[in-house]
């Protein structure tokens, strides 16, 4: 074997992107000067061929002869450039770019494809002008370039050779070991800590008791097993058992108390007392009165509800934190990638994306504290993250349609990264219901997708020790969308013959989840692990089996199919192995070359789990609302719509595409020059009926500081208003008019176990979740809209020796909502002057947490509270109005208030506006900027106010006019407050998130 | 019926409008995996038209459609020709091949367009643009009057509304012979545009800084086009970001986007031919 480097430089004259970049970002980020940059791509080649061959391959396949100068057995030197920097990926990382060159090796060549390990690695070399020292370099590659957790660096003065090859070698021998388990408390905790098992004294204590119950011991024998577990299995356990899998503290027995009221109440599950418990709810209602939408909640990969006759809508919202708080980019990748899989491993499998969401909160980006060995900053996490969602989305053609940043610095040590997918599916293929999960013994149980390797194994607590130059580097996944959207193609296709009869993921927990959970549902399984295809030789039996090694999913296939399913899977170039078989017995039988290496009851392994036990306590904060300076009102709105919370995303959303499939109607922004925000989106599903969704998310973490409960029913009341303006409808268990809504919830907390050490205000904590859930039962039933899927996660907390940064308590609401006519939606934007302004909606005395109170560093007391009966009087004439065509824009209010909605109204058209609000008694400031909730801005042409009134009555109040001129000016109770440019506004709303807006630049 | 053939497959994602795209302008549409080819499972030759979807073939790796104009160009199908053989037959056929985007990437890479000495080698290419970024925006378009493509051959259409959503649309054209003779046979049939509907390079009314601010290009017979911006996006009114305004402005509005009119016009040219 050879080993050639073929080196791709763009010509010079022509724009060399990442060679600019470079120059710009290290002065920019680090004020180093690097002089002129020149950048290369590097493919290292194995092969065999002679040089010519690999040189002709380079030059027609590799090369863009227009653009491109190609160095081969000499790499390009130049003395101008003093210093190189070279950044290849370590052994077992993600690499598309060598896969495609090896793809189009093979074409080229006209060779079969798939060969045995990796044979071309892609690499960059970049060409510096300044003579930087080593620190310097060292900063540009692992700050700019690359991350030390992927990522091989080499720098310094170029000697014209680059050696490495990030090749995988494993050395040591495969084996299954025997772990003895008759062991004291503290052996039992350390037995878990050495194998990262994650498990607690209660845990370990009743694995011991399984493994040494004599019934248990008799079966073992029976199959060949010691009486001590095997590795194998105790990694099965730990992973079913994890928190991921079982969510342990969301159905934990809780202790609640309250301290203010002296109440105590037992929570027997949070999931169970109020989420679980209120979808059934709804789901009776609509049940009762023959309204039979909702088809699965809560026991598969996402929700699943009915849309027409056709098809059923399947969504999911996900959680990647702690990998994106490591990697940015490949975190957030592999957690769009990732949650793809849950809708399209619902049921059969086999559905359709039709879009992704993502709510990403961040600290801010212009963070200038000090930060923590491991952290990155707040400015790099967000640019790696949305990069992460780009090329998810993109590359995979789903239109990213609907998200929210929230800036937010207790999130500068961990991130929170929701990705959210729909599918749509056919209700049924060759006449059985596609969304259920039948599993029979004797079905096949074939694995689909990429190969297995030591990704993910352990997630970041990968143990350093073991690492070599050649051990692969797995702690950070990055997903593949190439490899998915080839897999997901080949799905659909496969489902729709009638070819498989169930799938799922193999997400967290790879094989072991997957399958085990499978495995619940005939009884049993049989593995046989050699039969997985593996990246590279040497994993271990039990690693092959817990690995989560991405773009993979299991399907259910019955005997008769399999020969068809295989030869389906070739021509779609998906690699597809079958592993082994379902079975009745109720065990999980597990082999490896013949020997049974663990054999678990799947009894023991899924309803032994001991419960935990949790304490919360409830004590309102003792908070003040502030007394301020009065301000010039310009100003304020100046810097309101500048802040970042509110300002434009307009930077983030142009590099999503976001209409990609031709469906989408109401986009992140609209008008003739598409600069006007808009609050939810809107998707047909056909191209040749108008029917469709709208998607809105409602997230308000700043509010829990004064109030968890206020907190969680406001983001649910804003997700749901967005829904209302935009032109939804909320559901009527008495009306079948077939419109479904379709909800996830996602709970974000920080470590709320209390521990008079560790964690002191564990139990307030906890108190604060409690109340989250209370407020989503009591607005879920309310409104009757289901939760159909959802997820939590529990220890969104940094940590480095003494310093724990946390997390705020969040929960998104992702809300979807079936719209029978899309034509006849609403979006936020003024349309006409002369056109009539009205407040829909009463404003309180309710600046608490508000984005104003932000301005000037107060939290306030005033909390907005959700009046449920007058958001559902509100919304219901929201409903007739836009029914009747009458309303010309509507945009909902929430964060910056009143002022902030009329003046992103303003923005699409060009317009201005005159308007007097009447001072109700609250003042000039909570009149502009309380974020009330369930309060819209709404227009409508002048011949049309009359009808408008007839419909809101008091819940209208009328406010003014929309104008040519360019003027927002808005006076109350007749006091002039402000007038402002629209222009002005505009500048200061769409720049925010380049700089902080300083005092100095404000001017009207 | 006019036959019209979406390739699909390596991560082209724009086939479904594609698809619905022909249908909604009266043909028939297959949407067929680029596997089904090469295996001679289907041919080419069944259809009259022949599409290459948007989407990100084999994830843009080593640049955009580079590896799926390789395969077009190296790899043999089951009876031992190339495919770029099939598609000079095609050709020679009278018949038509339309690339969007990633397809227009292709069609380029493969020598396709613009092809102006006939001889099917690289004379141009599509590279990063200006900004260095992905975009996902609306632009303005003016059509390039007299131009020879039939794709293009509405005469009350002078200017389109479309949405780009590229990394790589720079047209790049080195040689300033090829130059000539795109503009000579008014080859440039689109051209990025301001709010006027005059062809600009300012950004972001141009997105990318192309040569002769081009946002579609065909070749001299007119049968092969390619282009940036994605009229299979706009089949419908309600795909503009104006839309509520524009229906505000003018309730009777056809509830049909411009997008649609590029295919009725080659559904239309194919038909006419047959008869």
């Amino acid at each position: 074997m050879n080993t050639y480097r073929v080196q791709l430089m763009m010509k010079a004259g022509l724009a060399d992107g990442p060679g600019k970049s470079l120059e710009q970002n290290a002065a920019r980020f680090f004020d180093i000067d690097t002089g002129k940059v020149r950048s290369s791509k590097l493919f290292s080649i194995v092969s065999a061929l002679p040089a010519s061959e690999i040189r002709a391959y380079a030059d027609a396949a590799l090369r863009d002869t227009l653009l491109h100068e190609r160095y081969m057995d000499k790499l390009f030197n130049d003395s101008r450039f003093r210093r190189f920097l070279y950044i290849a990926k370590l052994p077992g990382v993600t690499d598309d770019e060598g896969v495609s060159a090896e793809k189009t090796y093979a074409d080229y060549f006209n060779i079969s494809g798939s060969g045995d390990g990796q044979f071309i690695f892609s690499a960059e070399l970049y060409y510096i002008e300044a003579a930087l020292s080593d620190e310097e370099l060292k900063k540009l590659g692992s700050e700019l370039l690359g991350n030390p957790l992927i990522n091989h660096f080499e720098f310094g003065i170029f000697n014209g050779r680059i050696d490495y090859l990030p090749q995988v070698r494993i050395r040591n021998a495969v084996t299954t070991k025997e772990v003895p388990i008759d062991l004291d408390d503290s052996a039992l905790q350390k037995l878990s800590k050495e194998m990262l098992l994650s498990l607690d004294l209660h845990e370990m204590q009743a694995v011991k008791q399984y493994f040494l119950c004599e019934k248990t011991g008799l079966l073992r024998r029976a199959q060949g097993l010691p009486e001590n577990p095997t590795d194998c299995e105790l990694e099965v356990i730990g992973q079913t058992w994890s928190e991921h899998c079982k969510h342990k503290e969301f159905n934990a027995r809780i202790h609640y108390r309250d301290l203010d009221t002296g109440e105590e109440k037992e929570i027997d599950s949070l999931f169970k007392t109020y989420i679980y418990r209120s979808t059934a709810i709804i789901r009776e209602r609509f049940e009762k009165a023959g309204n039979n939408w909702i088809l699965k909640v809560f026991n598969d990969n996402a929700g699943v509800v009915r849309i027409d006759d056709k098809n059923v809508f399947i969504w999911k919202v996900e959680t990647h934190n702690s990998p994106s708080a490591l990697d940015p980019y490949g975190g957030a990748l592999t957690g769009i990638v990732g949650v793809n899989r849950d809708p399209l491993g619902t049921g059969v499998g086999g559905g359709r994306c039709l879009f992704n969401t993502n709510v990403l909160c961040f600290g801010s980006p212009f963070y200038e504290g000090a930060l923590l060995e491991g952290q990155l900053h707040p400015r790099r996490i967000m640019s790696g993250v949305i990069k992460g969602i780009q090329d998810g989305g993109n590359k995979s053609g789903i239109p990213t349609v609907n998200g929210a940043i929230v800036f937010d610095d207790r999130y500068r040590g961990k991130p929170l990264v929701y990705c959210g997918t729909a599918a749509l599916m056919p209700l049924e293929y060759k006449g059985r219901p596609s969304w259920e999960k039948p599993v029979d013994p004797g079905d096949r149980i074939v694995m689909a997708g990429g190969r297995i390797g030591k990704d993910g194994i352990h997630g970041a607590t990968f143990s350093s020790l073991e690492i070599d130059e050649h051990s692969p580097r797995s702690a950070v996944q990055i997903g593949s969308p190439i490899t998915q959207k080839n897999l997901s193609d080949f799905m659909e296709s496969a489902a729709r013959e009638g070819l498989l009869k169930c799938s799922t993921d193999n997400g967290a927990g790879g094989l072991s989840s997957s399958i085990g959970e499978l495995a619940r549902i005939s009884g049993g399984a049989i593995v046989e692990l050699e039969k997985a295809p593996l990246k590279y030789p040497g994993l271990q039996p039990w690693e092959i089996f817990v690995s989560e090694s991405q773009e993979r999913m299991s399907f259910v296939v019955e005997p008769v199919h399999l020969e068809a399913l295989l030869r389906m899977a070739d021509d779609y170039e998906v690699e597809i192995s079958d592993i082994g078989c379902f079975t009745d017995t109720g065990f999980l039988d597990i082999r490896y070359k013949g020997a049974c290496i663990a054999f678990l009851g799947l009894d023991f392994l899924h309803e032994a789990v001991p419960k935990k036990f949790m304490e919360a306590e409830w004590q309102a904060p003792q908070l003040s609302e502030p007394v301020l300076p009065s301000q010039d009102q310009n100003r304020i709105l100046l810097r309101l719509m500048g802040s970042l919370n509110i300002c434009s995303r307009e930077s983030v959303i142009r590099v999503y595409d976001h209409e990609v499939k031709g469906k989408t109607v109401l986009k992140p922004l609209m008008g003739d020059k598409g600069n006007a925000p808009q609050d939810a989106a809107l998707m047909r599903f056909y191209h040749d009926d108008f029917s469709g969704v709208a998607v809105s998310n409602g997230i308000l973490p700043r509010y829990g500081d004064i109030d968890p409960y206020e907190m969680s029913a406001g983001a649910f009341d804003e997700a749901v208003r967005q829904i209302i303006a935009v032109g939804g409808r909320l559901p009527d268990p008495e009306v079948k008019d077939g419109i479904f809504w379709s909800v996830n919830d996602n709970f974000c907390v920080p470590d709320s176990l209390y521990d008079p050490e560790k964690n002191p205000d564990g139990k307030f904590k906890l108190a604060k979740l409690v109340r989250m859930n209370e407020a989503l039962f009591d607005m879920a039933t309310f409104f009757n809209i289901p939760m159909t899927s959802g997820k939590d996660s529990m220890k969104n907390d940094f940590k480095k020796g003494d310093v724990k940064i946390s997390v705020p308590p969040t929960i998104l609401y992702s809300m979807a909502a079936g719209i029978p006519d899309i034509r006849k939606t609403v979006s936020s934007d003024f349309k006409h002057a002369g056109d009539i302004v009205y407040r829909i909606g009463r404003t309180y005395n309710e600046l608490g947490g508000s984005e104003f109170y932000a301005l000037f560093g107060e939290l306030g007391a005033n909390v907005p509270r959700v009046r449920k009966e007058d958001a559902r009087r509100i919304y219901l004439k929201m409903m007739s109005a836009t029914e009747r065509g009458l309303l010309a824009s509507a945009h909902d209010i929430s964060d910056g208030g009143l002022a902030a909605a009329l003046t992103e109204s303003a923005f699409g058209g060009q317009w201005g506006c005159d308007l007097d609000i009447p001072d109700s008694g609250i003042g000039e400031n909570a009149e502009l900027y309380a974020e009330s909730h369930s309060r819209f801005v709404i227009s409508c042409a002048a011949q049309d106010a009359d009808a408008v009134e007839k419909i809101f009555g008091k819940d209208c109040c009328r406010i003014g006019v929309v104008t040519q001129k360019m003027r927002i000016r808005i006076r109350v109770s007749g006091r002039a407050c402000i007038d402002l440019g629209t222009e002005v506004l505009f500048r200061a709303w769409r720049d925010g998130l380049n700089k902080p807006v300083a005092e100095g630049e404000i001017h009207g | 019926m006019v036959r019209a053939l979406v390739v699909t497959g390596f991560g082209i994602n724009c086939e479904e409008e594609m698809a619905a795209a022909y249908r909604l302008a009266g043909a028939e549409a297959s949407i067929v995996h680029l596997n089904a080819l090469f295996q001679e499972k289907d041919s080419i030759h069944r259809y009259d038209i022949l599409n290459f979807p948007g989407g990100f073939s084999f994830g843009d790796d080593i640049g955009s459609a580079k590896v799926l104009a390789n395969k077009f160009k190296f790899k043999k199908m089951s009876g031992g020709r190339y495919f770029i053989d099939d598609i000079r037959q095609f050709l020679a056929d009278d018949k038509y091949i339309l690339g969007i985007c990633n397809g227009f990437q292709a069609l380029v890479k493969m020598g396709l367009l613009p092809n102006t000495q006939g001889n099917f080698e690289q004379e141009v290419t599509l590279t990063h643009n200006d900004s260095g970024k992905f975009e996902d925006r609306w632009v303005r378009c003016l059509i390039a009057p007299g131009n020879p493509t039939p794709f293009f051959s509405d005469p009350d259409l002078h200017q389109i509304d479309l949405p780009v959503r590229h990394g790589e649309g720079k047209l790049l054209i080195p040689d300033e012979k090829v130059k000539a003779a795109i503009l000579a046979k008014k080859m440039n049939v689109l051209s990025y545009a301001d709010e006027n509907y005059a062809p600009t390079s300012a950004y972001p009314a141009n997105p990318n800084g192309s040569d002769l601010n081009c946002a579609g290009l065909c070749d001299p017979t007119g049968h092969i086009l390619g282009m940036m911006p994605h009229p299979e996006a706009y089949l419908s009114l309600y795909n503009h970001p104006a839309w509520p305004r524009k229906k505000r402005r003018n309730p009777g509005l056809s509830e049909d986007g411009q997008g649609l009119s590029v295919f009725r016009n080659i559904v239309r040219t194919v038909r006419k031919t047959r008869e």
